[in-house]
């Protein structure tokens, strides 16, 4: 014999299990999305159905860029087109001596039997939204796997480098600012070469170079440009310049800030780039050989 | 106390689709791109926030989480982060639903407020934990200005449910 309440007394499970076992869930997605990355094609069915919401959210600032745009004045308009045609002979004269470098640089390679490098395959897409969470620095662009786009693709704008794919969905993705703090980009001194990893603030103007040696040949003003060995971006992108060094005997590494060159902030247009194809796989990493590596004693420091 | 002070309307039923309608709206609002602006308030928190204190019995700690996964997934942030947090601003609302409507509006602003402010702090515990840096404390201005809206959000969301006013002189009641 089993007493259960009559049907309209129920209200199924107390608040506090319910708590408990919603709130576990979601420390379980949490656990599964930051750890192990598992949670992507949980993410990626959420994603379906907010996207119509996102469109529709969007609509509003979309019809007022639209109108802007309609009535921008004639003058406005004059004025863009004679600056338009000022950069345009002004490039037209670089682009000369640029195809005269590009043979140049092409007939060197061949010489030093260098790898041809092919210009990369790329898609031109929009910045739709930034992220709305204000832990993290994100964009959302209107492209996504459906139109090529791939986890891992270098996004740049017309300055330098603006950041990388990092997730995608049918028709969105998600890129992460060069200024994001979990995001690192991998450089080098245009001025001598020095090669460091750039780590984002976390903060809008502010990106770090970090365990550079405190007398390292960094100097104020110093652009960075990409490095290329990760094979992910293209080497020579503008990444940022160096605002200020600090340099403490204290700590064994400078203290180096950076702005970023990209209009990180500002551009509404980017341009993705594919992954460079035909690069060889990164060697498999080395079994750790206990035994057969020769015990040394380190010297203890002392200062 | 302000319940005795002004007489009690009686209320319509609620229909479940005028709930469902202004959490979609409120998703909507939140989904806005507002870039950088600081203090927009997170108007399914205080949706979801109304319906549990006014409609515990069609609203729940459930409703909560899943409205939050959707959030999670469109603001690109951590998956289960502000489902997370509902899911306790929906249990926070639900046991203290009895509670709060004996108040005045703005008293039950201040609860609100609570458990409004409750619900980012345990998010950006979360994130925190996960590596993420201090946004700053405009961060909470959020909060505020929900709760500010408690009064507006009220009047509005029971729109439907008020039944027009009919005087009638030869009527007892």
């Amino acid at each position: 014999m089993d007493y259960q309440p009559p049907p309209f007394f129920s209200r199924g499970p107390a608040p506090l299990v319910r708590l408990g076992f919603f709130v576990s869930l979601a420390m379980l997605l949490m656990v599964l999305d930051a750890r192990f990355r598992y949670a992507e094609s949980i993410r990626e069915v959420l994603a379906l159905l907010a996207y119509p919401l996102q469109r529709v959210a969007l609509a509003p600032s979309e019809m007022f860029g639209a109108t802007a745009g309609f009535f921008t004045t004639q003058v406005a308009l004059k004025k863009e087109n004679d600056q338009l045609k000022a950069r345009g002979l002004l490039a037209a004269s670089d682009l000369l001596t640029l195809e005269a470098l590009r043979a140049e640089n092409a007939q060197l390679r061949r010489l030093l039997d260098a790898r041809e490098r092919v210009p990369r395959a790329s898609t031109l897409a929009e910045i739709l939204y930034q992220g709305r969470d204000p832990f993290s620095r994100k964009v959302i662009i209107d492209k996504g796997s459906r139109q090529g786009i791939e986890a891992g693709q270098a996004v740049i704008d017309d300055i330098g480098v603006v950041g990388q794919v990092t997730r995608v969905h049918p028709w969105l993705a998600e890129v992460t600012l060069v200024t994001d703090k979990e995001q690192r980009t991998p450089v080098e001194i245009v001025r001598n070469g020095l090669r460091a990893v750039v780590y984002g603030g976390g903060d809008k103007g502010a990106l770090t170079v970090s365990y550079t040696a405190t007398n390292a040949d960094v100097q104020a003003d110093d652009v960075l440009v990409t490095s290329g060995i990760d094979g992910t971006y293209p080497p020579g992108l503008p990444v940022c310049k160096v605002s200020k060094i600090e340099r403490n005997a204290a700590i064994s590494f400078a203290t180096i800030t950076c702005i970023p060159a990209a209009g990180t902030d500002q551009n509404r247009q980017v341009l993705v780039l594919a992954r460079e194809e035909g690069l060889p796989a990164p060697p498999a990493e080395a079994e750790p050989q206990a035994e057969s590596l020769p015990k040394q004693k380190r010297p203890r420091k002392r200062e | 106390m302000a319940y005795f002070e002004q007489p009690q309307r009686i209320l319509l039923p609620v229909n479940v689709g005028y709930i469902a309608l202004t959490i979609v709206l409120a998703l909507l609002f939140n989904l806005m791109p507002w870039h950088d602006l600081a203090g927009v308030p997170d108007m399914v928190a205080l949706v979801l926030t109304f319906w549990c204190v006014h409609q515990p019995r069609k609203m729940g700690i459930g409703i909560a989480w899943f409205v939050g996964l959707i959030m999670d997934a469109g603001n690109g942030a951590l998956l289960g982060q502000h489902a997370f947090a509902y899911a306790f601003l929906a249990f926070g609302a639900v046991t203290l639903h009895r509670r709060i409507l004996w108040f005045s509006l703005w008293q039950q602003a201040a609860h609100v407020l609570v458990l409004l402010l409750a619900s980012q702090a345990l998010m950006l515990a979360v994130r925190m934990a996960t590596g993420a840096v201090f946004p700053g404390l405009m961060y909470f201005a959020g909060s505020l200005i929900g709760a500010v809206l408690w009064p507006t959000a009220t009047f509005l969301l029971l729109l439907p449910q008020r039944r027009p006013e009919s005087v009638d002189e030869n009527r007892p009641l």
